[in-house]
């Protein structure tokens, strides 16, 4: 394995212990006396009316949706920049007709009204 | 039992576990959860294969677009997170000695396989395998046309979206 | 085995003197490796929490005085142990979890978050001799840590069992979600103008020309998408103290809001150090000066790292005093102005950048330059005059829909 990726992984790990430690320490340390009203959901100190389930609005989905096919495109073209220096003009024109034909895509979601927050 | 060998069997046992999880998980959030889990086992694995560039493209669209997607539509379509009835249907050992049987045979098949022993090429010390991938996505003899059919893919993709979501029909 | 190796070369110089160490006592290879790493990475964490403290205590004195007023100043000198008094506070708090929440991602949440961010510091180049690793692929890893943060944040959020912090998370997600499109595009100019993703590569490529003057609009939309990014002010409809009251980590007390708010702050500071190190020449750009044998001392690596940190901390300070200036923009407003606007415009940006970097790459360097230079001017001047006709159109249908009316 490449040594690099072995940094990362004992760098993510490192990542977990060190918030875990000061957590660990403070649920030792802290109070533990809970009653129910300080357990209630807050609701800027009124009580709560219904459960704790809303319809949210689907349009949260629309733009993870548009987000998603967005970012596959931003990376196809990752390998597509770096290969930009040693290869001739043609390859910029390549990549362009690559985000034309999403920016048509994305035009085309605008004039629908996809972008709209209604 | 190299230190390689012993992260990859840990690495495995992770995905597996994780995959378990998301179809035995009563809370759909927890399997969206542990969906994003076996995911990132996934990126381990290319991190492992010394595909670095993949493993951070699971992480950036995996995780952080499909995962997220998921728990969106799971947030925002069910009223009970729960999964309610029973897990198992009554002819459930049906499906298992299906499951079991298929599992031998992809086992058999791919254990008689001639390669199956070998091990991977090293990649050579000097080849800039990022670059590689790079000119041959753009090259013409190369994979230029799926590259570009790729975004045709893509925006067939948006307008079904649009479609579905029932922005396209005029109202 | 000298002072000057060490001042030179520190993190080999240490490494060679432990791995001598470690082979005396019988110590296989493959182990001294991971304890090296290990030591490294501890150094790098703990030098980034020992930042972090010290960022709280910036960040209070900054806003006091873009507020007109003092800020802490009873704890210590001039308030210097305000923070620590902070996390005492946070550490002995009760950690009250709601009622019907979900333990073990209410409990998961914070730690992923603070993860998410000190996993940049792995790859943050703080000077040529000292940073974690030189990742082959550095620009699309953070855009992968930033992944982690989103999902942490909806995780808290859903776990609270309160629909308001449920509400909160959603629309800072949708947010982070849509700028990370202008960030990731933004983030690809750098990389064909170094013609690497390795950050020690776009730094190294800097050491002629900034690459914010050579694309002085990629480096705006950068800034704007990285304070969309962090959720801070004009996007931060998660805190907006009138609306939601601390939106998705409302229901997070002691050391676990803690994390939440110290992860926010170093990740602001993390992403000063990248837009320092792929606009500003990082710990190096200075234009060619360090070639000179007077200037020599520019390459010490402490001095870099002092440079790198410098630049960082004008980044943050930035980030801070465009979210103590500006009102808060409404999410309907927001999302517009990112699907609307900036996607386009950073596309427009990075189609330019690509084409002129292969049609000006035969000129000399203050040719290739200006060239660069000039092609975002005119694209900027160009936005803002479609955006002023687009204005008038508005005004003008606005009058005649008034007029109409009273007549």
């Amino acid at each position: 394995m490449q040594n690099e990726w072995l940094y990362i992984g004992l760098f993510l790990v490192v990542g977990i212990i060190v918030p875990v430690v000061p957590l660990a320490f403070a649920a030792l340390i802290s109070p533990k006396k809970p009653n129910p009203i300080k357990q209630a959901t807050y609701e800027c100190g009124i009580e709560t009316v219904g459960d704790s389930w809303v319809q949210f609005k689907a349009q949260y989905y629309v733009f993870a949706l548009v987000f998603l096919v967005f970012d596959v495109e931003t990376v196809f073209l990752f390998p597509w920049a770096l290969s930009l220096k040693q290869l001739p003009l043609f390859v910029v024109l390549e990549g362009i007709l690559f985000i034309g034909i999403l920016v048509a895509g994305l035009v085309y979601t605008w004039r629908k009204g996809m972008l709209e927050w209604v | 039992m190299t230190a390689d060998k012993i992260i990859f069997l840990l690495i495995g046992v992770l995905i597996l576990v994780s995959a378990l999880m998301v179809v035995t998980t009563r809370k759909l959030i927890h399997a969206a959860l542990w969906l994003v889990a076996a995911l990132f086992g996934v990126a381990v694995l290319y991190a492992i294969l010394q595909a670095g560039f993949l493993a951070v493209v699971q992480v950036v669209v995996y995780i952080g677009a499909i995962a997220i997607l998921f728990i969106f539509a799971v947030m925002l379509t069910r009223r009970d997170m729960r999964d309610q009835g029973p897990q198992t249907r009554s002819n459930w050992w049906i499906a298992a000695l299906l499951g079991l049987l298929i599992l031998a045979g992809l086992v058999f098949l791919i254990i008689n396989q001639p390669d199956v022993e070998r091990t991977a090429a090293v990649i050579p010390a000097g080849v800039d395998t990022l670059r590689n991938l790079g000119t041959a996505l753009v090259s013409p003899d190369a994979y230029v046309l799926p590259f570009e059919v790729a975004s045709v893919l893509l925006l067939a993709a948006l307008v079904g979206a649009v479609y579905i979501a029932g922005f396209g029909k005029k109202s | 085995m000298t002072l000057a190796g060490f001042l030179n070369d520190p993190i080999n110089f240490v490494a060679q003197w432990l791995t001598g160490l470690l082979t005396g006592w019988g110590f296989s290879n493959g182990l001294i490796t991971v304890i090296l790493y290990f030591i490294g990475i501890l150094v790098l964490v703990v030098f980034a929490m020992l930042l972090d403290i010290g960022l709280v205590w910036v960040e209070r004195k900054v806003v006091a005085r873009f507020q007109d007023r003092l800020g802490p100043n009873r704890i210590g000198p001039f308030g210097l142990i305000q923070p620590i008094a902070d996390i005492i506070k946070l550490v002995i708090k009760e950690d009250i979890t709601p009622a019907g929440a979900d333990k073990v991602v209410f409990n998961i949440a914070p730690v992923l978050a603070a993860m998410s961010v000190i996993s940049l510091w792995a790859i943050l180049p703080l000077s040529s001799k000292i940073f974690g690793v030189d990742l082959n692929v550095a620009v699309l890893y953070l855009v992968a840590a930033g992944a982690l943060g989103t999902l942490s944040i909806i995780m808290g959020g859903w776990a609270s069992n309160n629909k308001y912090a449920l509400l909160g998370a959603f629309r800072m997600v949708a947010n982070m979600v849509s700028y990370e499109i202008p960030m990731v595009v933004t983030l690809l100019i750098p990389v064909i103008l170094a013609d690497t993703m390795s950050v020690q590569g776009i730094t190294q490529a800097q050491s002629g020309m900034w690459f914010a003057i050579l694309s002085p609009l990629a480096f705006v939309i950068f800034f704007i998408s990285a304070i969309a990014e962090l959720g801070r002010s004009p996007f931060d409809l998660v805190e907006a103290e009138s609306e939601l009251t601390a939106g998705f980590n409302v229901e997070y007390s002691g050391m676990k809001f803690g994390w939440f708010y110290a992860s926010e702050l170093l990740h602001a500071f993390t992403f000063g150090g990248f837009m320092a190190v792929l606009f500003f020449g990082g710990y190096g750009g200075f234009f060619g000066l360090e070639k000179l044998s007077a200037f020599h001392w520019l390459t010490n690596p402490f001095i870099q790292a002092a440079v790198f940190i410098a630049k960082a901390m004008f980044g943050y300070w930035a980030i801070m005093w465009v979210k103590y200036s500006m009102p808060r923009i409404r999410i309907d407003h927001m999302l517009a102005f990112n699907w609307k606007f900036l996607v386009p415009l950073s596309l427009v940006v990075l189609v330019n950048t690509a084409i002129l970097n292969k049609l000006l790459a035969g000129l000399p360097a203050w040719g290739y330059t200006l060239g660069m230079f000039l092609s975002n001017v005119i694209i900027g001047v160009v936005t803002i005059e479609i955006l002023r006709a687009y204005g008038r159109k508005q005004r003008k249908s606005e009058q005649t829909l008034a007029q109409a009316m009273r007549n």
